[in-house]
């Protein structure tokens, strides 16, 4: 068979440290947005969706004493411990030669190290640390990549351009695997910035709810492993069909008034996965939660004939990741397929968008083939991803 | 032979601006990028009121479409979903990024405020770009410590194959302080500038050599 395989992946978000515990958590309804009251990261409470700290530190350690036991005691930052993590969750039981120059390593992130600019943290790491590039370049060499890292930073789309990027590179012949890693982690500078925008909600998200007051904040990361070699284990396989981006030439921080652009993605990507609406069983939708956000997609979804596809947002359980976002809510996407299983969009209760669209309520079996992941960001960017089930 | 050719280029850097090999003077008097970028806008009557409140990247990026559109206006000749935006840079929004930082690192003097915040996004300029020209088809922006023709060339050519877009601007815009650079270029496919009874002979082929060539350009 041939495609572009999804390999191996893993989850970091509050939800746990690999993606079986995510999954299992997500089918327990265990939402991960607690009310959190620091004045380090906000003035008032709000909901947030962190990383056991704690967790995280030992994990970490106990990842240096296997791969780099020379490095114990040198200092890493909180983003890099979780993307050296995920990635190595993601890789350790991969059977394929990621150390050569056909494999690219490919980073998704919006804002990186942004923590290095507080005052508290001067010092700590050399100055290139704050670079998104010197970020990439430490990961890369903590696991010897060979070929130099491409890091993608476009918003909120950065997860899903990262694994679309992978798929395109792949599928043209200038690499034969890629490791697409991703994340971003809570800081006062995003939480400040967004409540500048009074898009922060007050209670957890509720994304396409009639009563939805704005975003959730959360933290995390996640790794995908893509590759032209069909894996060898029994079971089904997932591969990525098509990808497009498009841009709303609109508002450089709202969206399209019409979902136009949206729906040109999406229409880019069905045509290139030669699938057609109706073959679509999922939709893993943006869904913000902010009152324009939501609406919009619903128009887009319409313009696309997607109204009765089952859609959810994931980010009722883990909040807005922002560059983890595509890419984690991308890996959800593949296990729902996996395990024919679609997972209910946390914090919605009653329609409250537009369009009609087929938020799911509860948990629900069905035999998913063709899943579809949109996201929209600042700028105007929109993208859209199909991933295609091969039932064994 | 190459199916696509460079058929615009602009650079501005260390206070010059070249645009397809010819300078542009900036009569105005300047001390510092703020003054040198409003006195080109201003000079060059672009009448577009939004460039005021950009921030220094998206300011730099946009003029330097906006004078490679004035003498190849490819908004105009293709359909909006037909072109894409591809930057990339070194040091992302780093620059708006500190200043940022200052507005809420003093609890004593706390004002982070919207306008600043969006634009610690480097694609942000990408929208600003998309916004005036009505662009709508495939965008993205990418890092890397230098300027690297192969990964724009890389990024642009697979759009370009699979028929995503059919003509782009791409290239690197950086600026972090008083250290800025600028250099888009327009790419095109050979089948439509035949179709319009072009002289193909007279564009370099979009190739990483020449692309390096045209960065490295000595003039500037």
């Amino acid at each position: 068979m041939t495609g572009i395989f999804v390999i191996s992946d893993n989850i970091i978000t509050s939800l746990g440290f690999s993606t079986p515990e995510t999954i299992t958590n997500i089918r327990q309804d265990y939402i991960g947005l607690k009310i959190v009251t620091d004045p380090s990261f906000s003035p008032v409470p709000i909901p947030l969706s962190q990383v056991n700290t704690q967790l995280l530190e030992e994990r970490f350690s106990q990842l240096v004493s296997l791969v780099h036991p020379e490095m114990t005691g040198t200092t890493f930052t909180r983003m890099e411990k979780m993307l050296m993590i995920s990635i190595y969750d993601a890789i350790r039981d991969v059977d394929l030669d990621l150390s050569g120059d056909r494999t690219i390593l490919v980073l998704s992130t919006t804002k990186g190290n942004i923590d290095l600019l507080e005052a508290g943290k001067k010092g700590l790491f050399s100055e290139n640390r704050i670079f998104l590039w010197e970020l990439a370049d430490v990961i890369r060499k903590f696991y010897c990549f060979h070929h130099p890292p491409l890091i993608i930073s476009n918003a909120c789309i950065s997860g899903s351009m990262a694994i679309g990027t992978a798929y395109r590179y792949i599928r043209s012949g200038l690499f034969d695997h890629a490791v697409v890693t991703g994340g971003d982690i809570l800081t006062k500078f995003v939480i400040s910035g967004f409540q500048s925008f009074q898009s922060l909600s007050p209670e957890p998200c509720r994304p396409f709810d009639r009563t939805r007051n704005g975003l959730s904040l959360g933290e995390g990361c996640g790794t995908m492993v893509i590759s032209s070699l069909e894996p060898e284990e029994p079971g089904d396989k997932i591969t990525i069909e098509g990808f497009s981006t498009s841009n709303d030439a609109n508002h450089i921080s709202g969206p399209s008034r019409t979902g136009e652009e949206l729906f040109c993605a999406i229409n880019n990507s069905l045509k290139e996965a030669k699938v057609a609406p109706s073959a679509i069983d999922f939709i893993s939708a943006h869904g913000t939660a902010t009152p324009f956000n939501d609406e919009m997609e619903s128009k887009a979804l319409g313009l696309a004939k997607l109204n009765d596809i089952p859609v959810n947002s994931f980010k009722g359980y883990w909040g807005h990741t922002l560059g983890a976002a595509g890419l984690i809510e991308s890996i959800a996407t593949i296990h729902s397929m996996k395990e024919n299983m679609l997972f209910r969009s946390a914090g919605f209760n009653e329609p409250g968008v537009p369009e009609k669209i087929n938020v799911i309520t509860g948990l629900k079996v069905a035999n998913v083939r063709n899943s579809l992941k949109i996201a929209s960001g600042f700028g105007g960017c929109n993208s859209a991803l199909i991933f295609h089930k091969n039932s064994s | 032979m190459a199916d696509h050719f460079i058929t615009g280029w602009g650079i501005i850097r260390k206070n010059s601006v070249v645009i397809d090999g010819k300078t542009v003077e900036v009569d105005e008097n300047y001390i510092n990028f703020a003054t040198f970028i409003k006195a080109l806008y201003k000079q060059e009557q672009l009448n577009y009121p939004k460039f005021y409140k950009m921030d220094n990247l998206s300011k730099l990026g946009f003029l330097t479409a906006e004078l490679i559109f004035k003498s190849r206006n490819i908004p105009d000749q293709y359909k909006r979903d037909e072109l894409g935006v591809i930057i990339a840079n070194s040091s992302s929004s780093l620059d708006t990024d500190i200043h940022y930082q200052e507005t809420i690192s003093d609890s004593a003097d706390y004002y982070p405020s919207p306008s600043v915040f969006v634009y610690t996004l480097p694609n942000i300029l990408i929208g600003e770009i998309c916004i005036k020209n009505g662009i709508k088809g495939e965008n993205a922006f990418l890092i890397s410590e230098n300027f690297n023709a192969e990964l724009i060339c890389n990024y642009v050519e697979n759009l370009l194959q699979n028929n995503r877009i059919q003509a782009c601007i791409c290239g690197w815009v950086e600026l972090l302080h008083e250290d800025y650079e600028s250099f888009l270029m327009i790419i095109e496919k050979e089948k439509i500038l035949a179709g319009r009874n072009e002289e193909i002979g007279k564009y370099l082929a979009f190739t990483k050599e020449n692309v390096t060539q045209l960065y490295l350009n000595k003039r500037i």
